[in-house]
């Protein structure tokens, strides 16, 4: 208990602990629908974007976040510009938007020498240097973005599922998507210093392909992931702590860990599943639980095994 | 008769492609009609018209006598191509349903005492309540059409409009959907669907629009089925076989000349 308890009486863990906490839930919840909306690069993408627009704001002396959110709500209201008229694909359009504000950022970082240091935070992470401010940014960002979400569940789920019958049903689907790439913009400039820029795509990613191996049901789903994206945070914190390595990196290795579990579980509970299953009649081998098929109670194999070796005749 | 569907010298397409020029139609109320024609004969764009989400050139599109645009969310069922739904989504049937209580502005995720109420309801009356919790892609196809058309009922819908229904499905599943299309057309709800299966329009529907970047014929099965309608629709030779009031059509050309075999 006490290694627990130990790294909280330094104040920097605390305000990495809470970052770390409220930026796994955070990016558990939107990266449900950024897979589910096939926008995982866009959530690189943006992240690049916002560095560049970080860089921007810096040399122009505004504050770090006024920066990047400008530019990374730039960018992701350029690219749905793009891609309206479905010519220009969403991947190419992400590509040179934010690659091209991304090369920005670092120009100006060659031609301006003397702050390359500050904005390693923004590309690796710097967890441990969260500040005061960094912490309200962080958790305005979160209870704004789940807020919204929570009350956008309906059109939101709909969209994302039939974009097409979702229009039909009344939904302004172009503003959804506006509104949910605002989100994902926030979401990801919160989360820069926590995990930084090269790695916020598997924060985002991890938790919700973790809890997609764990349900069908996208409610359950959504509610996994939150709770994954947590775990990850603050188990990957300890362990940095533990093993005095990169917490964001740590943070992103865990989510990728239980991600790597999470497809083991679901691979032997399939076989495991299937030999249950897997029943003989006379030369008919086919699957379904004990004591549910042909209405005879307690339906077993007629030789008293499985026959998970056989190939099976009929699998439904 | 009042009309359901009312398009008057409706010209829709695309930038560089105009799809159909000056068309007019008109669907009656409680009508149960099919669209047929070849691949890329616009049916997709018109029913797009229809539904609201296609923008037209010119022309005007009322539905039960509103502007398209202004009809209210719900008063429209839409079922899409079955063939164009991510099965890997992971909702379940209930899900999917509750999808078409959007229209009701209840802010809350979760489906009221009165709104789970009516999903068992119609789960119960389209017989999939058994696999409410089922993820979508463990339903057979009939199951699926099914899931599809409750979330299109659930607003108790005036106009019901089906975008190839019947395929994808075995035969069985398709005569078993007409049939249930049958059912709710008989409740009073315009049915309008596109499909490419003649036969399966010639067996269950009871009005048919054969459409080619126009409206060639409209009409009865009995009266639409004909050499001459069905060429000009699809340009190529159809026979047709009657036999007990019942349509078989079929194409005439030998297969050996079609797959390019000699």
């Amino acid at each position: 208990m006490e290694f627990l308890l130990e790294p909280l009486e330094y104040e920097f863990f605390r305000h990495g602990l809470l970052a770390a906490l409220m930026v796994g839930s955070l990016c558990g919840v939107i990266g449900v629908y950024v897979i589910l909306r096939g926008m995982s690069y866009v959530g690189h993408g943006l992240s690049h974007a916002a560095f560049g627009g970080a860089v921007v704001g810096f040399t122009l002396n505004f504050n770090f976040y006024a920066g990047a959110g400008a530019m990374g709500l730039l960018a992701a209201l350029l690219i749905n510009r793009i891609t309206r008229n479905g010519k220009i694909k969403s991947d190419a359009a992400i590509g040179i938007v934010t690659t091209a504000m991304f090369a920005l950022g670092v120009i100006i970082i060659s031609r301006v020498r003397t702050f390359t240091q500050s904005f390693e935070a923004a590309l690796f992470g710097n967890i441990l240097g969260i500040t005061g401010e960094d912490l309200l940014v962080i958790g305005l960002v979160t209870a704004s973005t789940m807020t919204a979400m929570f009350f956008m569940y309906r059109p939101l789920l709909f969209s994302t599922f039939d974009n097409e019958a979702a229009r039909v049903f009344g939904i302004r689907t172009g503003i959804v998507q506006l509104i949910f790439s605002m989100l994902l913009t926030l979401s990801i400039i919160a989360s820069m210093n926590v995990v930084g820029v090269t790695m916020i795509a598997a924060t985002l990613i991890a938790p919700a392909v973790t809890a997609r191996m764990m349900t069908d049901s996208f409610s359950r789903m959504l509610i996994y992931s939150t709770i994954m994206g947590a775990i990850t945070g603050v188990a990957g914190m300890y362990l940095s702590y533990i093993l005095n390595a990169a917490s964001g990196a740590t943070i992103v290795l865990f989510g990728a860990l239980l991600f790597c579990l999470s497809l083991l579980i679901k691979f032997i509970r399939e076989k495991f599943m299937l030999r249950v299953n897997l029943h003989r009649h006379g030369d008919l081998i086919h699957t379904h639980p004990h004591g549910q098929g042909h209405g005879v109670p307690n339906d077993r194999p007629e030789n008293g095994k499985t026959n998970a070796d056989q190939p099976a005749q009929e699998n439904r | 008769m009042s009309s359901a569907v009312y398009l008057s010298n409706v010209t829709a397409g695309y930038a560089h492609n105009v799809v159909f020029t000056r068309l007019s139609l008109e669907i009656g109320a409680g009508r149960f009609a099919g669209i047929v024609g070849p691949t890329g004969c616009g049916k997709t764009t018109l029913l797009k018209t229809i539904l609201g989400t296609h923008p037209v050139f010119s022309g005007s599109v009322l539905l039960n006598g509103q502007p398209v645009d202004s009809v209210p969310p719900g008063a429209i069922g839409y079922v899409p191509q079955l063939g164009s739904v991510d099965w890997s989504f992971p909702v379940t049937v209930e899900e999917v349903i509750m999808m078409g209580l959007y229209t009701n502005r209840r802010i809350w995720p979760w489906a009221s005492k009165e709104e789970r109420e009516r999903i068992h309801d119609l789960a119960h009356r389209l017989g999939i309540y058994d696999c409410l919790q089922h993820h979508i892609v463990h339903t057979s196809g009939g199951q699926r059409q099914r899931a599809f058309l409750a979330r299109a009922l659930i607003n108790n819908p005036k106009l019901l409009v089906l975008d190839e229904p019947t395929s994808g499905v075995d035969i069985k599943t398709q005569h078993e959907v007409l049939h249930l299309l049958g059912d709710i057309n008989n409740d009073g709800i315009t049915i309008l669907l596109t499909t490419h299966d003649l036969n399966a329009v010639a067996s269950h529907l009871p009005w048919v629009i054969c459409f080619n970047h126009g409206i060639v014929a409209q009409g009865k099965p009995r009266d639409i089925f004909t050499n001459e309608i069905l060429t000009r629709t699809y340009g190529g030779d159809l026979v047709i076989v009657r036999h007990e009031g019942h349509y078989l059509i079929a194409n005439n050309t030998p297969l050996h000349l079609t797959s390019g075999l000699s």
